[in-house]
């Protein structure tokens, strides 16, 4: 054969096996991921349920010890957070109808103005976003103390003390994302639409307080009260569960406590838009 | 806790038990663990860094699930995390190497956390017990710090008030005078030799202690009972006298010198 031919017949040989080889090593690496997806999913639902039937089971049990530590929690994913949650909502309000002001006066649609709000932040931005402030906020810092706590033996120590450390370090952790979420959410969405309306205002857009306000009652429904509720507190809940999982859940060294933040970040943030996800086509279906 | 303590019973008893390596989970662990601990009695075990010291203490105090075998607490079945058995599980105190306080809290909070936890007080209703057990201890200084503010023995004594504070029967100690200079030593045995002989505020009963050690000679003239792992297994050596007799055939155990200055309570 001559040089050249058995360059190329190697060379199509060489490809050939690549091929197959990086199909293999690709079928491999999605198993894997999908399997490691898996196990994952089966960690954080059983967590999600040891962590709920301890709130519930022992919601009486040592209240002045836990309550007071939930009360601590609210105020660190909520009241504390409130400054730069005003902060962001004047700049949402701004977002928003500094974008939509100009093309809705282009095609004369500005009485859609309070829809508009009442879609993108009511429905989607503002909970979203709070929900991803939070848990860069407190959701990290979570991973951290936690990760730190169980790489140093703490949570070996309360054991030994006959104290559930789901019940110690966990529920006024839910309790406290799922309350603050909640009402960072709500104090987001009203700052943001009366932010709106003074940007509105700003840019000299024709538009009385009196049909700004008529227009977002009427493009609110009961059903946007309830599922912003239910979409806010399911949010704070996820975020508390998966960083508490990550910190908390699995021997952990001091040295991989970085990683743990990262992964419950990743995985909260997915989490969080996957549910985002279910409660649209909760809207579209009802 | 004052619960009742039936004197016949012994306050522990293993009977061949094993236990999986936590550290070295490959390896064969301890094996065929025979221990029977009276009431009062004060054991101190032996070891050499990695010979599953922890795991053995562990194992004994119901916080690690052994392989095989049978374990009594006072004649009853070990009492796990079940709530119903919450009242004899509070009989068991433990104390870590290094306290292993929450770093979060004060020493002060570390040591009313148990109190707190199961008896449902207040801050300030379990401040009096929290003094106390700081003026016992030494640390009253101390009290609002937080354990990275203070030194390594403090933090070790915290974790004995924190195991006292629920007046518990028996005490685990992993290690407790690991790191500590002499007279720190000192304070160590004497203070657990005065559990061990019965203090006033248990009217006069003995405490049972089981601590482990790397060096049996800091412990001479103050526990009562020695015992060394060796080759992953469990060898009761009984009485220092005994234990010395025993040593022959453990000379080669660092853990185990003979001759000893330091030691006497």
């Amino acid at each position: 054969m001559p040089s050249s031919e058995r360059i190329h017949s190697d060379a199509v040989d060489g490809r050939g096996n690549a091929d197959l080889l990086s199909k293999v090593c690709l079928s491999g690496f999605l198993g894997w991921k999908i399997i490691r997806f898996i196990l994952t999913l089966r960690g954080l639902g059983a967590f999600a349920l040891i962590t709920l039937g301890v709130l519930f089971s022992r919601f009486a049990v040592a209240r002045r010890l836990i309550h007071p530590l939930m009360v601590r929690e609210i105020s660190r994913a909520g009241l504390r957070l409130l400054p730069m949650f005003l902060f962001l909502s004047v700049a949402l309000g701004f977002l928003v109808i500094g974008q939509s002001v100009a093309v809705l006066a282009r095609v004369g649609a500005i009485n859609y103005l309070g829809t508009i709000m009442v879609v993108v932040v009511v429905r989607e931005l503002g909970p979203l976003l709070a929900a991803l402030l939070v848990l860069a906020r407190v959701g990290t810092a979570n991973v951290v103390e936690l990760g730190t706590a169980r790489a140093l033996g703490e949570v070996e120590a309360l054991e030994a003390l006959a104290i559930d450390p789901i019940h110690y370090f966990v529920v006024p952790r839910v309790v406290g994302l799922a309350a603050g979420v909640f009402a960072l959410t709500v104090y987001l969405i009203l700052g943001a639409l009366v932010s709106g309306y003074f940007w509105a205002f700003l840019q000299d857009v024709p538009l009385l307080p009196g049909d700004y306000f008529r227009q977002l009652a009427a493009a609110l429904s009961g059903l946007d009260f309830l599922l912003l509720t239910c979409k806010a507190c399911f949010f704070g809940f996820i975020i508390a569960i998966v960083t508490c999982y990550h910190g908390l859940a699995q021997p952990l060294r001091l040295e991989e406590v970085s990683h743990a933040t990262v992964r419950a970040v990743a995985q909260s943030v997915v989490a969080c838009v996957l549910l985002d996800v279910l409660f649209i086509l909760i809207y579209l279906l009802v | 806790m004052d619960g009742p303590i039936a004197t016949t019973a012994p306050a522990l008893e293993l009977r061949a038990m094993s236990v999986r390596s936590r550290q070295h989970p490959g390896c064969a662990g301890i094996r065929n663990i025979n221990w029977k601990v009276a009431p009062g009695d004060f054991w101190v075990v032996g070891g050499m860094i990695g010979a599953d010291r922890s795991d053995l203490l562990m194992l004994a105090g119901g916080l690690l699930a052994p392989e095989c075998g049978e374990q009594f607490f006072f004649g009853g079945p070990m009492p796990l995390f079940e709530e119903a058995n919450l009242a004899q599980r509070l009989r068991l105190g433990f104390v870590f190497q290094g306290g292993q306080l929450l770093n979060q809290l004060t020493l002060a909070e570390n040591i009313a956390l148990p109190l707190r936890y199961h008896k449902d007080v207040s801050a300030a209703e379990a401040e009096a017990d929290v003094r106390w057990l700081l003026e016992l201890t030494g640390l009253s200084r101390w009290a609002d710090r937080s354990p990275g503010e203070v030194s390594v023995d403090s933090c070790q004594r915290a974790g004995l008030a924190r195991a006292l504070i629920l007046k518990p029967d028996v005490l685990f100690m992993d290690n407790p005078l690991a790191g500590l200079d002499a007279p720190q030593r000192h304070w160590w045995r004497q203070f657990l030799a005065g559990l061990a002989d019965g203090p006033e505020w248990r009217q006069g009963r003995p405490m049972t202690l089981l601590a482990t050690g790397e060096d049996l000679r800091l412990w001479r003239g103050c526990a009562r009972q020695f015992a060394i792992l060796k080759e992953s297994s469990f060898v009761p050596l009984g009485t220092w006298a005994e234990a010395q007799f025993a040593a022959v055939e453990f000379l080669s155990e660092p853990v185990f010198g003979l001759g000893g200055q330091e030691g006497s309570c």
